[in-house]
């Protein structure tokens, strides 16, 4: 008898287990929640900082070398947020479309016949993804950009600059639309538009009668030659206003800063690297009897890719291609160590040293970044049951 | 007709078979197929061939050829366009240990040559005692070189942390980061799937938050956070707080890895325990995670690699890795050289590159071994 209320003990059910362990478990974190709440208070408290997020509304008073938005010392330190996740947002922006761009064609390039590019790719692929991003941020900036020669040693003075590279960056002459732009621009508009329209016309018409119709090179025509046509009969309405080279200094024009250029380009040649090895993998998974079938079915060599093999390859690199870009916009932030003004720059780094509210502004900066990776799952995932293969 | 049969001819022997076309065998052939094929193949080769060859030629002239060996920073003055591995040569000691203490060094150095015999020794199929080995390096070896860095035991003096720098504190932060991570990362993959809600979710958010927000906030976080959680006069110094956070993202980051492990596995294997009666974690330790560790073995060197290089990002809280260290004696005057700082992020890319190459071709290795099949 009592072995019997040995094997029914209650501690031996899994269902009552199941609740015991999780009650220990939420009983454990509510504890540490706990104490880590009052800790804190405790230790606000006996350091004197303040709490709350009524410092959005104070005066920064430090200036921001670069900002898209019109900003001044002047302003709040909820404008040196906007400014710094402007920032961020622009570096990541051109970064992810330049890795975009190396990387395709890194990847390409490393599945190419060719032994000689094959492997230059490959290189490629090697040296930038075992170096850390950190030490080729640091490299572009402090060994490449800085060391260039000083605005006074490269542009004579009094000249008129429409196109310079110094160590403070790229310069260009400022640009002003004029009225009459709005032509242009309608018409980029109207040539997306209609492309679009083609292509969907052409891809019904191929499949009904097999008749092909050069897209590419109307639509090339309709987005960029007419748009050019246009803006030449409008006469041209663009002003540029070059830089100017004063004494010491140099005045006017758009600066496109060192800072931001080592960011960029290193994050892009490392990213790009990565995406390279996606984009052959993902290729190389497409089963090599996809190339067979097409090619019995007798389609050229680039009808098989495009038709055959990148759809199939695309269902399988986009997923990991995401989460690359997701990587680039969190590496972003190392852009802090050279004091490029992005997020973490100005905001969890200048702002946070001024006014010491370490905990709600790390909390903003993480949940700006949190936000950013939910996004891009929350894409994923939508992605992933989209092109899923519908099996039988 | 009748002579019909006399004019057939039926050849009796083969052929002797000719050698192939000149053109397509021997290194003219292979040069022909793989470099010159066609048109468009040949202007590929001949440009991208020419600046590769012509970038590949610059870095070595740069780096080697052209670099100064010998002499002071004179030297190097004087030879602006060569590397200045004196520059390297004068600091090394300090690009190695930091600042900790020279009658203590040996201390390092020990802990050192321990840390890569046993790797070796971990990693070479054939090697005797392999098991005991991994485990003392998983296990064992972290106390020890802990104790033999840091001093207090044995009666070793002890040397602060704030000390550390360099190349060791570059070793202890990434090894921490994998050591601790490894079995962290397995736990929490095994919460994320499991079927209990309250565990589930508790994982499914760690993981999410500390995979989500960039390493550096994470190390701001433990810089400037961290010490008010908890009770106050409990204080860690720094390089103890950015451990902990990077041990955390370090183990997200690996469960998602063994997570990918687990969901490769079989649903027969778990019934398959399940049936034999085994408990949920001796069907785990005898059953599962073996496979799934086993399949994902690439993914997990692959984090190593990540977290590897991530340890240069604890310069941004102002600790000395390697890469501060270099970055630091950039900035020395004496040395304000053109060529200095290049030499001194090259020597930084030339290690981290060699470490991480090196991982990644085990992995490749490990890779080929374990995938029998499926190769076209």
């Amino acid at each position: 008898m009592t072995e019997r209320a040995a094997t029914t003990s209650i501690l031996n059910n899994s269902e009552f287990r199941r609740i015991l362990y999780q009650l220990l478990i939420a009983a454990l974190l509510i504890y540490l929640g706990w104490s880590i709440v009052e800790n804190t208070i405790a230790n606000m408290e006996a350091r004197d900082i303040r709490t709350g997020f009524g410092f959005l509304n104070e005066t920064a008073g430090f200036s921001i070398m670069m900002s898209l938005v019109p900003y001044e010392p002047g302003n709040t330190y909820g404008r040196v947020f906007i400014v710094g996740l402007l920032n961020t947002l622009l570096v990541a922006g051109v970064g992810v479309v330049l890795a975009t761009i190396v990387g395709f064609l890194v990847g390409v390039m490393r599945l190419s016949q060719n032994w000689v590019v094959s492997h230059l790719a490959n290189i490629y692929v090697e040296i930038f993804r075992n170096v850390p991003l950190l030490l080729q941020i640091l490299f572009w900036y402090t060994a490449v950009l800085k060391p260039l020669p000083g605005p006074r040693q490269v542009f004579e003075r009094n000249t008129e600059i429409y196109f310079g590279i110094s160590n403070r960056g790229i310069t260009g002459p400022e640009f002003i639309l004029l009225e009459n732009f709005s032509f242009t621009t309608w018409t980029i508009l109207l040539g997306i538009l209609f492309t679009i329209g083609m292509h969907r016309w052409s891809k019904h018409r191929q499949a009904a009668t097999g008749q092909q119709f050069p897209v590419v090179f109307v639509g090339l025509g309709l987005i960029i030659g007419l748009p050019i046509l246009i803006f030449l009969l409008s006469g041209a309405p663009i002003e540029f206003t070059p830089a100017k080279m004063g004494r010491f200094n140099l005045s006017g024009g758009i600066t496109i800063i060192p800072e931001f250029l080592a960011v960029l380009l290193a994050l892009a040649l490392y990213t790009a690297a990565f995406i390279a090895e996606i984009v052959r993998a993902g290729i190389q998974a497409i089963n090599y009897g996809q190339t067979e079938a097409s090619r019995a079915l007798g389609l050229r060599n680039g009808t098989t890719l495009k038709m055959v093999i990148i759809p199939q390859a695309m269902r399988i690199i986009i997923p990991p291609l995401t989460s690359q870009y997701l990587n680039l916009t969190k590496n972003s932030a190392l852009a802090a160590a050279i004091a490029y003004p992005d997020l973490v720059a100005t905001f969890a780094g200048t702002a946070l040293n001024q006014n010491g509210q370490a905990l709600e502004t790390l909390a903003i900066t993480m949940t700006v970044y949190l936000s950013l990776s939910l996004l891009t799952s929350a894409f994923m995932n939508w992605f992933n049951s989209r092109v899923k293969l519908v099996e039988r | 007709m009748k002579n019909q049969n006399t004019v057939f001819f039926v050849r009796k022997e083969f052929a002797p078979s000719r050698p192939a076309p000149a053109s397509t065998v021997g290194v003219l052939g292979w040069i022909r197929n793989n470099l010159f094929s066609t048109p468009f193949n040949s202007l590929l080769t001949v440009v991208v061939g020419g600046l590769g060859a012509w970038s590949i030629w610059g870095a070595l002239d740069w780096l080697i050829f052209n670099a100064v060996w010998v002499g002071g920073n004179e030297a190097c003055k004087a030879n602006p366009n060569g590397a200045c591995w004196t520059f390297i040569g004068t600091r090394f000691d300090q690009f190695v240990y930091g600042f900790y203490e020279k009658p203590e060094r040996w201390r390092v150095d020990l802990v050192i040559l321990v840390l890569f015999v046993g790797v070796f020794w971990t990693g070479w199929e054939k090697a005797p005692a392999r098991r005991w080995a991994g485990g003392f390096m998983l296990i064992l070896f972290p106390w020890i070189a802990w104790g033999m860095l840091y001093g207090g035991i044995f009666g070793l003096p002890i040397v602060e942390t704030s000390q550390w720098g360099g190349f060791i504190l570059t070793l202890v932060v990434s090894l921490i980061g994998i050591i601790v991570s490894l079995p962290l990362g397995i736990l929490l993959a095994l919460g994320r799937r499991s079927n209990m809600p309250i565990i589930n979710s508790t994982c499914v958010f760690f993981i999410e938050f500390w995979r989500g927000v960039p390493l550096i906030t994470i190390l701001f976080m433990a810089a400037y956070v961290l010490p008010l959680f908890f009770p106050t006069g409990m204080n860690f110094d720094q390089l103890l707080r950015a451990l902990i956070g990077f041990a955390f993202f370090a183990a997200a980051y690996m469960a998602e890895v063994v997570r990918g492990g687990l969901q490769s596995l079989d649903k027969g294997q778990y019934e398959a325990a399940d049936s034999l009666g085994l408990s949920y974690w001796k069907s785990m330790r005898l059953i599962i995670l073996p496979q799934a560790l086993k399949a994902v073995i690439p993914g997990i060197v692959n984090t190593f690699i990540g977290l590897f290089k991530d340890t240069t990002l604890v310069l941004i809280i102002g600790l000395l890795d390697l890469l501060g260290m270099v970055h630091a004696a950039i900035a020395d005057p004496n040395w304000s050289i053109r060529s200095v700082p290049t030499t001194g992020y090259a020597f930084v890319a030339i290690t981290f590159f060699t470490f991480c190459y090196g991982m990644s071709r085990y992995s490749r290795f490990i890779e080929d071994k374990l995938n029998t099949g499926h190769q076209r």
